[in-house]
């Protein structure tokens, strides 16, 4: 398990439940954002760029620089930094806007 | 100490029509000074939408302007960088009812005759056009000649291929003209110093009027206020410019009243921009949620798809509106050295190609390449011929 802060501010979260990261489980405790659950299984990037195709995570933590985006239940352009995880929930690696079968 | 500094011309406003003023006399082989006090494309130039339009203009003498600046346009086209991301796409015009294709079919006849391209396209075809189009619309017009800009690059990159005939003087408003001998006009005033050129010309866009009154002549141009809304990136959704047949009577309308319809088009960068709204409350800069509300509902029942994607923000601008619908272009008699290029409300894009043709064609005694007599910057005086 990685090194978390939850022993330096002594939390007692309740039990962790899971969330899944392109199909892959993912533990994530009650009132971690879905970036944070990410960040502490060690997965850095779940999104792609639109021109170039990099990969992209969370930067500014807070809500301000939508760099974080993922397709979250299907729904793409979610802040992963600011949606809270719930259990059950899907993360899937978002390719650029995450609209594409829009296209016409 | 001011500086003096000379040319041949004096462009006030680094719009896009300032700067196609500025590239048409700079292939004509004159100097030019472009001043503007903000920035390029930092006016209305910045605040609208890029569409170069002949599908919603009645045959007269905008759609004359109109064809041949379309047919410069193509040809800046190749000269111009990619970045400027024209695109010939088309318009299609639709109807949602039997009366409305109607007026639509009369309209595109009338064009036809003018040199308009207008081909109908039954109900049942249109998703062959647009495939996310609402269903159940009676039909539609197809405008090949219909193309697309990015407007602020359009104007950066018209003054840049101009060359070092055209010389950039931003961030100085122009507070004063200076007059010579008869009272002609010989240059400017800025805050800081006195360029000083034969030839001023007025393309100062929504605020040209008060341009006209440093030099003590009337032009009555006002502001005609547009929202647009903007969705967040997208592929490819809407491939023409696609709007309702109501839009061209609301063009053409000489209301204030707050007149919206459905304009939809998609751009090379990906957002969707959604227009168009209508009224004259002045500059006034103040959210309009009414208007905003109007524009979502009208292009959410063409393109039902949009109501599944977010709008990330919204943006306003000014059209230079003249009460005739007509831009100001050519000299003016009342004062002479000043040339008019203002007033294209709602298609200054489109018409700046050929504006600043005729600019540069009026300056170097060229035949302008159509009859300026509709344009005449007088032609508000209560004398006027
Ligand atoms: C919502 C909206 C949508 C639009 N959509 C389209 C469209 O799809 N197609 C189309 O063709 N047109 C469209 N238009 C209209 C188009 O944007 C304008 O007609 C066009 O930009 C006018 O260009 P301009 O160069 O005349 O004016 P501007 O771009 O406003 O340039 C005038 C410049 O003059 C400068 N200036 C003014 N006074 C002074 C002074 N005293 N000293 C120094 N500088 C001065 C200003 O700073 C400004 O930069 C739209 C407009 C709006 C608002
Ligand atoms: S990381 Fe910046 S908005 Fe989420």
């Amino acid at each position: 398990m990685a090194r978390t802060p939850i022993g330096l501010v002594g939390a007692q979260p309740d039990p962790p439940f899971e969330i899944t990261f392109d199909g892959r489980p993912v533990p994530a405790l009650p009132g971690q954002t879905l970036a944070a659950a990410l960040w502490g299984a060690g997965i850095l990037a779940w999104r792609t760029t639109r021109d170039g195709g990099r990969p992209r995570g969370a930067f500014c933590g807070i809500g301000q620089c939508y760099d974080c985006l993922a397709t979250v239940n299907g729904e793409p352009n979610r802040r992963a930094c600011l949606v809270p995880a719930h259990p059950g929930d899907t993360i899937t690696t978002q390719e650029g806007h995450g609209h594409d079968r829009l296209g016409v | 100490m001011p500086t003096r500094e000379t040319s041949d011309v004096i462009v006030i406003g680094a719009g896009v029509v300032g700067a196609a003023c500025a590239h048409y006399a700079a292939l004509a082989g004159l100097s030019v000074t472009v001043v503007d006090r903000g920035y390029v494309a930092g006016g209305t130039t910045g605040a609208g939408e890029g569409n170069l339009l002949v599908s919603d203009k009645e045959p007269g003498p905008e759609l004359q302007l109109a064809l041949l600046s379309t047919a410069l346009w193509t040809e800046l086209a190749d000269r111009l960088p990619p970045t400027v991301e024209y695109e010939a796409k088309g318009g299609l015009v639709v109807a949602s009812g039997e009366t409305g294709l109607h007026a639509l079919r009369e309209f595109g006849a009338r064009q036809e005759k003018a040199g308009v391209i207008a081909h109908e396209v039954p109900g049942d075809r249109l998703h062959d056009l647009e495939p996310h189009l609402a269903p159940g619309l009676t039909g539609g017009f197809h405008y090949p000649q219909d193309a697309q800009v990015m407007p602020a690059q359009a104007a950066a990159q018209l003054l840049r291929a101009a060359g070092d005939r055209v010389r950039l003087a931003l961030g100085e408003e122009v507070t004063g003209l200076l007059t010579g001998a008869g009272g002609a006009v010989r240059g400017v005033r800025t805050a800081t110093r006195e360029l000083h050129a034969p030839y001023v010309v007025n393309a100062a866009g929504t605020w040209g009027g008060a341009l006209a009154e440093l030099a003590g002549v009337h032009l009555p141009v006002l502001p005609r206020r547009g929202f647009v809304l903007v969705t967040e990136p997208l592929p490819r959704i809407v491939r023409h410019k696609v709007y309702a047949a109501d839009y061209v009577a609301d063009v053409a309308s000489g209301s204030a009243a707050l007149q919206t319809s459905a304009v939809v088009e998609g751009t090379p960068a990906g957002p969707v921009l959604i227009g168009a709204s209508r009224e004259r409350v002045g500059f006034d800069r103040t959210l309009s949620t009414e208007v905003l509300h109007r524009l979502a509902a009208g292009a959410t029942a063409l393109f039902p798809v949009l109501g599944t994607v977010r709008a990330i923000r919204t943006y306003l601008g000014f059209r230079p509106y003249l009460p005739d619908h007509l831009p100001a272009i050519g000299p003016d008699p009342r004062a002479p050295g000043l040339l008019h290029a203002c007033g294209h409300e709602g298609a200054g894009i489109g018409l700046a190609p050929v504006t600043g043709q005729i600019v540069a064609a009026c300056i170097t005694g060229a035949e302008p390449p159509l009859d300026l007599h509709p344009f005449r910057p007088e032609r508000f005086d209560a004398t006027a011929p």
